[in-house]
């Protein structure tokens, strides 16, 4: 059943404190929209459960990239087409300017925000592992103030999020310390565009001055459990040695049993879990082989 | 801020839609889509999916491509609209239409109007496009009768006429 228009409200306010008071005055009763690429979706489903909506489209607060000495802040208004076009996002972050690229077509990505993918907190959400992978910190805002805090466990089930009815994000930072890393950025899916992951993978890694051994890694999975997950255990299995078959052996049985993924219209548990294996295992040995050509 | 005092109800909200003002009353969150399909009897552009994963009913917004049934009446207060009945009187957009007609780009038309927007958003950033951006360019935009390598060698074709004319 289609929504009917006249039952929703719709608002602009136009800046940034004036929506904060808005969520203040009636927490949990006014829904941000931005660039409405999710939420005009449940929208027209009749499935939106929220009937007060506050625009928060190209907020001039919101839309910022502020490249800082150490860290860049990327506003959680920011359209993926915008952070396809930064130089710094693609210079210094790979991984997100790719998952900018392969989610949705053009018309979205001049749409869809940053921010908005957070918050819809989709397990299959193409930009977050890249999130993890860079450990990015968020700025929350609310009429009591700011908070910084890391998106590592922001996401704490699926759909669940350590957001206050009262706050908003406002923007995303990451600090500019992987230049000298190995970006690793890939999506499996049934198209490029418009179509979303089966697994998605975004990672990072160095190898030490003798470039053999794993000196600083860190790999971020999405589509395989309730939420985008760090491979931890992965992770502190590979650090500090040498990547070789052995070692690959163990780390396919460690990312087997980290994730939890499950069947359903656009994969099964079981492929999934195999290509979960096999994108860590690529990156591992195109890690490997960056010492070699080093 | 936007003239949006409508508590529910209806509010006036105003924009460009292919150089002319106009001023419509709406309910804010009405689709931009019905808007301009029922509203102004701008009926180019196309419902396909209504939920932005076909592109039938594009419209440059601002001059960035976006699917009209995404977008909230309200967002769209004091944009710059271009149509596909805009682009049909545009004579920058000559060279697509040729090449459209000329390589049997267009089949049963459901899909043409986002496809030609598509492509006048590709080709206005990108004067020579290769395959890839073609490709890349179009990817939100789904054609049911699967012609898509006419539409692609038609966008080609139309970057050629663009350089040559």
């Amino acid at each position: 059943m289609r929504a009917d228009p006249a039952d929703f409200e719709l608002i602009a306010p136009g800046e940034l404190q004036a929506v904060v008071a808005l969520l203040a005055d009636e927490p949990g009763k006014w829904l941000p929209i931005a660039g409405g690429t999710d939420v005009m979706v449940q929208y027209s489903a009749g499935k939106l459960s929220a009937r007060k909506l506050v625009s928060i489209a190209n907020l001039t607060e919101l839309v910022a990239i502020d490249v800082l000495p150490d860290e860049i802040r990327i506003g959680a208004g920011c359209t993926y087409s915008s952070l396809r076009s930064h130089n710094v996002i693609a210079a210094e972050f790979s991984l997100l300017a790719s998952a900018a690229r392969w989610t949705g077509g053009i018309a979205n990505q001049n749409r869809g925000t940053l921010g908005g993918n957070i918050v819809n907190a989709s397990p299959a959400a193409d930009s977050l592992p890249a999130l993890l992978a860079y450990e990015a910190e968020l700025i929350l805002i609310s009429v009591r103030g700011e908070r910084r805090v890391p998106y590592l466990g922001f996401h704490t089930d699926y759909k669940k999020m350590q957001l206050a009815p009262d706050e908003l994000i406002r923007a995303v930072c990451l600090r500019r310390e992987c230049s000298s890393y190995l970006h690793y950025a890939r999506k499996v899916g049934a198209r490029n565009a418009q179509a979303i992951s089966k697994v998605c993978v975004a990672a990072v890694g160095r190898l030490g001055v003798n470039q053999l051994l794993v000196e600083d890694i860190r790999i971020a999975l999405g589509s395989v459990a309730p939420v985008p997950i760090r491979l931890t255990e992965v992770e502190r299995l590979v650090k500090g040695k040498p990547i070789d078959a052995e070692l690959l052996r163990l780390v396919r049985s460690a990312v087997a049993s980290a994730i939890q993924p499950i069947d359903d219209i656009r994969s099964t548990a079981r492929y999934r879990a195999a290509v979960a294996g096999n994108l860590v295992v690529e990156f591992l040995e195109q890690l490997r082989n960056s010492g070699k050509t080093a | 801020m936007t003239d949006s005092s409508s508590n529910g109800g209806r509010c006036d909200i105003s924009f460009v839609v292919n150089g002319a003002q106009k001023t419509v009353r709406v309910f804010p969150m009405e689709r931009l889509l019905d808007v301009l399909r029922q509203q102004l009897g701008l009926t180019g552009a196309k419902e396909g999916c209504g939920e932005g994963e076909c592109g039938s009913c594009s419209v440059l917004m601002d001059g960035m491509l976006v699917n009209s049934c995404l977008i909230p009446a309200l967002q769209a207060a004091n944009a710059d609209l271009t149509t596909i009945e805009g682009v049909a009187d545009d004579p920058r957009s000559r060279a697509l239409q040729t090449a459209f007609l000329k390589c049997g780009g267009a089949q049963c038309g459901i899909c043409t109007p986002g496809m030609i927007l598509a492509s006048c958003h590709l080709l206005n950033k990108n004067h020579e496009p290769t395959l890839d951006d073609i490709r890349e360019g179009l990817s939100g935009n789904l054609c049911r009768c699967t012609g898509y390598m006419q539409i692609f060698n038609s966008v080609a074709e139309a970057a050629l006429l663009r350089k040559t004319s």
